[in-house]
């Protein structure tokens, strides 16, 4: 018959082991994660401020000539923002409190942009090249993942392109406004190109066609680069 | 463990029991001779160690080929109608008259020093079965390789469920028991075909203490392919849980370190497991969904690498984090335990093919022996 005392010691020990082992990874966790929402609040502000600074720039368009007027820093930062927010929306989830406050100030940063690029445009006759585009993340769009490979692809491809990505369902009156202001309805995903709405996928050939512009640009950079390799080889 | 280990060839046997080793064997015409001569190497008095052959109706040449050893004095031989090997086994323990019996699976072998090893365990009189190290014979190819690295393992756990009082199963290669544990409790049973994990269940049921001797080493055979391993694997999976279930009233802690911590783990990884490998296929499935609406939108392209790294998209959520430290326990005990069964660490692909592919290949026999248990459907050796 053998002995069968335990000895609670050791399970103690191993409890508290475990239990240290558990509440440092909670700890460095929540660190690591507080840390990135302040870089996106970070970047958050910058483009706050490039945005103040192009409107003070707008307001002063009046004594200044269109070329004077830079845009092109701030549509990298907006860009950088909607990668690094989308990746927390996807770590927290969509409800969590942190990341709804942080989409309705890049949401507003959007709208301001989107509202300056507009007047800069009219004002210096240039055509924006810019989409709008409204998703779900409520799973009532099926083809809004895909729209967003396009998008992403098409952002890629031309630096130039201004997207500008909102949730149709985010609770906050300017992004309301937009899709009241434009009769933008709930059939998703939808586009905003120019001045007429698109609804459902469309493809990357659909978009060139919608937006000739784009053609455009690629031939001026082809021509560029064309020409930056012959003065090399001279 | 050291101190146990000095002691062991330090001190002298005070005396030499009297050993019977009953080897069942039902169509073993490949291993038995080798798993013979590894008996008759043994180091041990030769008048102390009987060996009794039990053919159970082998269909090939088995009871040809043990002809050949008719004449060494040790062995008898035997031959009866098929009927499993639990009654081989009762068999021949019906007829051993020695103070320890023992059994080897006819496609195992002994090396010569460990029924001495283990034989030191007997002094102490509480010890009613001591069990040995199992190792891998010669592994071949990448499968039996993996089962190396997940034998040196067991060596490593077995010692530490020894140190619990917490053995539950006395394995089928050459775990010793007294006489006296068959006389008071019985022969072996059927017990869905895991007729080890039983009889050490019961030994546990009744209080008999069960200790593991590590070095004494014996090799077993593995399976070569999937197929067979996946045979092997689901009857001592399914045998586990039956038996668990039919011993239930071992969850107690009048039972020790068994009942309050080694059953209920054994069992929670089973579900834990089953519940890891799933979250893996579905996240899996996501995946290729994830790439297949990708492809279908923009078509393939290879996404070019990141050149300015930012640490923003290091994923530093609490589950990885906490999967990185289990990981690393998972490695650090890989280490201590290769270093148990073979003396050294030293690096081999084995432990790289464990890593990688033990994962996708155990789901097949754990997923199936819970549907089986759960829904009765009989488990067959071979």
């Amino acid at each position: 018959m053998q002995n069968r005392k335990i000895d609670w010691k050791k399970y103690i020990y191993t409890f508290f082991i475990t239990a240290i082992i558990f509440g440092t990874a909670i700890f460095i966790s929540n660190y690591f994660s507080q840390k990135k929402l302040a870089e996106i609040r970070s970047i958050q502000d910058t483009i706050s401020i490039d945005i103040l600074s192009s409107e003070t720039q707008f307001s002063l368009l009046e004594e200044l000539s269109c070329k004077d007027v830079t845009t092109e820093v701030l549509s990298k930062e907006l860009g950088n923002l909607e990668e690094k927010l989308a990746y927390t929306e996807k770590d927290r989830g969509s409800t969590d409190s942190e990341v709804q406050t942080l989409k309705r100030y890049y949401s507003l940063l959007q709208i301001k942009d989107y509202l300056l690029m507009t007047k800069i445009s009219q004002k210096c006759d240039k055509t924006p090249i810019s989409i709008v585009y409204f998703y779900s993340n409520k799973g009532d769009c099926e083809d809004c993942e895909k729209a967003g490979y396009v998008l992403t692809k098409m952002r890629q491809d031309y630096p130039e392109l201004r997207v500008y990505a909102f949730d149709y369902n985010l609770d906050i009156s300017a992004v309301q406004t937009l899709i009241s202001i434009n009769k933008v309805e709930n059939k998703l995903p939808a586009l905003i190109i120019g001045e007429k709405v698109y609804y459902g996928f469309q493809t990357i050939e659909d978009l060139n066609k919608y937006l000739p512009e784009l053609e455009e640009l690629r031939k001026l950079k082809n021509a560029t680069s064309t020409q930056a390799t012959t003065t090399k080889i001279k | 463990m050291k101190k146990e280990t000095q002691n062991l060839f330090e001190k002298k046997l005070k005396k030499f029991p009297t050993v019977t080793i009953i080897v069942p064997c039902w169509n073993e015409e490949k291993t038995i001779t080798k798993t013979l001569n590894s008996l008759l190497n043994l180091d041990y008095p030769k008048n102390k160690l009987s060996i009794m052959i039990i053919d159970d109706g082998s269909t090939d040449n088995t009871w040809n080929v043990i002809q050949k050893f008719k004449n060494k004095k040790q062995i008898q031989m035997f031959r009866k109608e098929n009927g499993g090997k639990y009654t081989a086994l009762n068999f021949g323990l019906s007829r051993v008259q020695s103070e320890l019996i023992g059994c080897l699976d006819a496609d195992s072998y002994v090396h010569k020093d460990a029924l001495k090893n283990i034989i030191y365990y007997f002094e102490d009189k509480e010890t009613m079965s001591v069990t040995p190290s199992v190792k891998v014979w010669k592994p071949k190819k990448i499968i039996q390789m993996i089962q190396k690295v997940e034998y040196d393992w067991g060596v490593f756990i077995r010692k530490m469920f020894s140190y619990l009082g917490a053995i539950y199963v006395t394995p089928g290669p050459f775990s010793i028991f007294r006489k006296e544990v068959f006389e008071n409790l019985g022969g072996y049973r059927h017990a869905y075909q895991t007729e080890d994990m039983e009889l050490a269940v019961r030994m546990q049921s009744n209080h008999y203490k069960i200790v593991n001797a590590h070095e004494a080493v014996v090799y077993t055979v593995a399976p070569d392919t999937v197929k067979k391993l996946y045979k092997q694997r689901l009857r001592w999976t399914y045998g586990f849980i039956k038996n668990v279930i039919d011993y239930k009233h071992l969850f107690k802690r009048e039972y020790g370190n068994l009942g309050i911590f080694v059953l209920p783990l054994a069992s929670i990884s089973i579900v834990s497991a089953l519940y890891i490998i799933s979250i893996a296929i579905i996240n899996l499935a996501f995946q290729i969904f994830d790439f297949y609406s990708k492809w279908s939108a923009i078509g393939f392209e290879l996404t070019k690498p990141h050149l300015n790294f930012d640490w923003f998209f290091i994923n530093t959520s609490f589950m990885t984090i906490i999967s990185i430290v289990s990981f690393m326990g998972i490695l650090a005990l890989l280490f201590i335990a290769r270093k148990m069964a073979e003396k050294k660490f030293a690096f081999s692909m084995d432990l790289v093919y464990f890593l990688t592919l033990y994962a996708f290949i155990s789901p097949l026999w754990m997923f199936k022996a819970v549907y089986n248990a759960i829904f009765s459907v009989k488990t067959y050796w071979r």
